[in-house]
């Protein structure tokens, strides 16, 4: 078992928020997902105050090992999620970590206190890279706004509060450090890195205009972006970014991250996440030297 | 069935310039007609044009019997070139059966597919008893695809040069009178949105560029009458016409 801010886990591999839906994945695959269930934590898309209907489309582009995507966070809301998601989600055999966006401090600890009252939920975890309405940066990228919001979240929840990150910024260890004086209790990256796709026409592809790139193509940078987060905080690490296989898992545990998320390789392989907690198994136990 | 399995090829059959690929998958779910399935060659997915493909590309199936499944494949991009290079004994990842497919109708089942998109009417005419089925082609080397289809239903052939049936488009085959007619429709954005706009009873099977095929990703929605979006592939891909708001064009 992982012992992850006090939640047992079963291994090291979950979901990167809004990358598996398994309310959907239930319906499509029935209740065998439930009996194979692919990650030891469950990591709810992220939910906002109101309702959102997303991006219009098209909403995503295929790159050289990897992908865009211009999703827009669609979701039902906070009563919406709480109503309808949470008892469907409840069902899961593991923890529920709820994923929450807002643009002020404000919205965000409202968000928090709503998933401290409900027993289901195990962890919150705050979507930063959202775009402050006033500044115009993510409340993400800049330390000091950073810290300032994680403070004001703090005191709405005792569950675990993990901060998930956002890459693009100058200095995502600054970033990391001024969540973990604020109190979070983990943080999480990294989160895609935004990009574009130009379409027949010479203009913006996607409906969003720009996306968030994830798949292989990004894990290296995650690998560098968690190694220098490993090394200016102590607070446990959620490490993701292109995970393909145990090997790629194993090498964001050795620069310093204490679980996994797999994201984009779920979309080629739905239990991709059960196949790289067995390989990563099997890579911890029959190798002196993990990297041969 | 959770998750994907390595399915071998058993069939390949050209049509035209199309493709027809057939796999044997003993294990999976049997479909119904108008779902799908995602596809990826087990060996060499990457490396075509542009390093692509990298995500798996969804294809309704054409038919299904005896533990094989067939698929139709235009060569549209990395994705489907790829596709259309494997032979009997390769490998392809099948995840599936997927989505929402055709639903049964009391009224005259009228079925209306346009190029790479008969697929999913084909599965459907298999189950039906010599429906009236209408298809379009950009050509009489296109048109040879029509051959997919199994029993001996009535076929009525439209093409855009004129080299085989009817000179002009598959919805100019349409009955005069579709009062008692229920149509079910695949083929190219601007034809579905033709059919839409005829206000009858329709079934339309969508396509869309898809991450997952699952509802993971969000990425393959199309925006509802009622506003919003639904998801292509758990919410169809077969919509009710008076569902959309309109067809995409892609």
């Amino acid at each position: 078992m992982i012992d992850f801010c006090g939640i047992q886990l079963e291994h090291e591999i979950v979901n990167g928020s809004g990358t598996f839906d398994a309310i959907a994945a239930r319906r499509a695959f029935g209740d065998e997902l439930l009996a194979a269930f692919p990650f030891s934590a469950f990591v709810s898309k992220t939910i906002t105050l109101a309702p959102r209907a997303g991006n219009p489309p098209p909403r995503l582009w295929e790159t050289a090992g990897g992908m865009i995507n211009s999703i827009g966070l669609p979701n039902k809301g906070l009563a919406g999620y709480l109503e309808h998601d949470l008892p469907a989600l409840a069902e899961l055999p593991v923890p529920l970590i709820t994923n929450v966006m807002g643009s002020t401090g404000e919205e965000l600890a409202e968000l928090a206190a709503a998933c401290d009252a409900r027993a289901e939920i195990a962890a919150v975890e705050l979507n930063v890279s959202c775009p402050n309405v006033a500044t115009g940066l993510d409340i993400g990228a800049v330390p000091a706004e950073l810290e300032r919001v994680v403070a004001r979240v703090r005191p709405a929840t005792a569950k675990p509060l993990i901060v998930k990150l956002t890459p693009n910024t100058a200095d995502v260890a600054a970033c990391a450090q001024a969540a973990e004086a604020a109190g979070a209790d983990a943080v999480s990256l990294i989160n895609t890195l935004r990009a574009m796709a130009l379409g027949p026409d010479g203009g913006p592809w996607l409906g969003g205009r720009t996306g968030g790139l994830s798949g292989p193509a990004i894990r290296n940078v995650a690998l560098a972006q968690v190694a220098a987060v490993a090394a200016r905080v102590s607070v446990p690490i959620v490490g993701m970014g292109g995970v393909q296989t145990g090997a790629h898992a194993f090498e964001l545990l050795r620069a310093g991250a204490t679980l996994v998320a797999v994201g984009t390789e779920t979309f080629r392989d739905p239990a991709a996440g059960s196949r790289i907690a067995r390989e990563l198994r099997e890579k911890a136990a029959n190798s002196a030297n993990p990297f041969a | 069935m959770f998750g994907r399995r390595a399915c071998t090829v058993v069939g390949r059959e050209t049509h035209g310039p199309y493709v027809v690929i057939e796999v044997h998958d003993p294990d999976g779910p049997a479909p119904a007609p108008g779902q799908f399935h995602m596809l990826a060659a087990v060996e060499r997915w990457g490396g075509g044009e542009g390093e692509r493909p990298f995500l798996p590309r969804a294809f309704s199936v054409l038919r299904a019997r005896d533990g094989r499944l067939s698929f139709l494949f235009d060569d549209v991009g990395p994705g489907t070139n790829r596709l259309m290079e494997l032979d009997r004994e390769d490998e392809v990842w099948v995840t599936g059966p997927l989505g929402e497919g055709w639903r049964p109708t009391d009224r005259r089942p009228v079925l209306i597919g346009g190029g790479v998109g008969i697929a999913p009417l084909v599965a459907l005419a298999d189950t039906l008893d010599a429906p009236e089925v209408l298809l379009g082609f950009r050509d009489a080397h296109h048109a040879e695809a029509a051959a997919t289809l199994g029993s001996d239903p009535n076929v009525a052939l439209a093409t855009d040069d004129g080299s085989a049936g009817h000179h002009g488009l598959v919805t100019d085959l349409l009955p005069e009178d579709l009062s008692d007619v229920e149509l079910f429709a695949c083929g190219p954005p601007a034809m579905l949105e033709a059919i839409r706009q005829l206000d009858v009873p329709a079934q339309l099977a969508l396509e869309s560029g898809m991450a997952c095929g699952f509802g993971a990703c969000f990425g393959c929605v199309t925006p509802l009458a009622e506003g919003g979006y639904a998801r292509v592939c758990v919410d169809g891909p077969v919509f009710a016409a008076a569902e959309l708001a309109e067809v995409p064009a892609h």
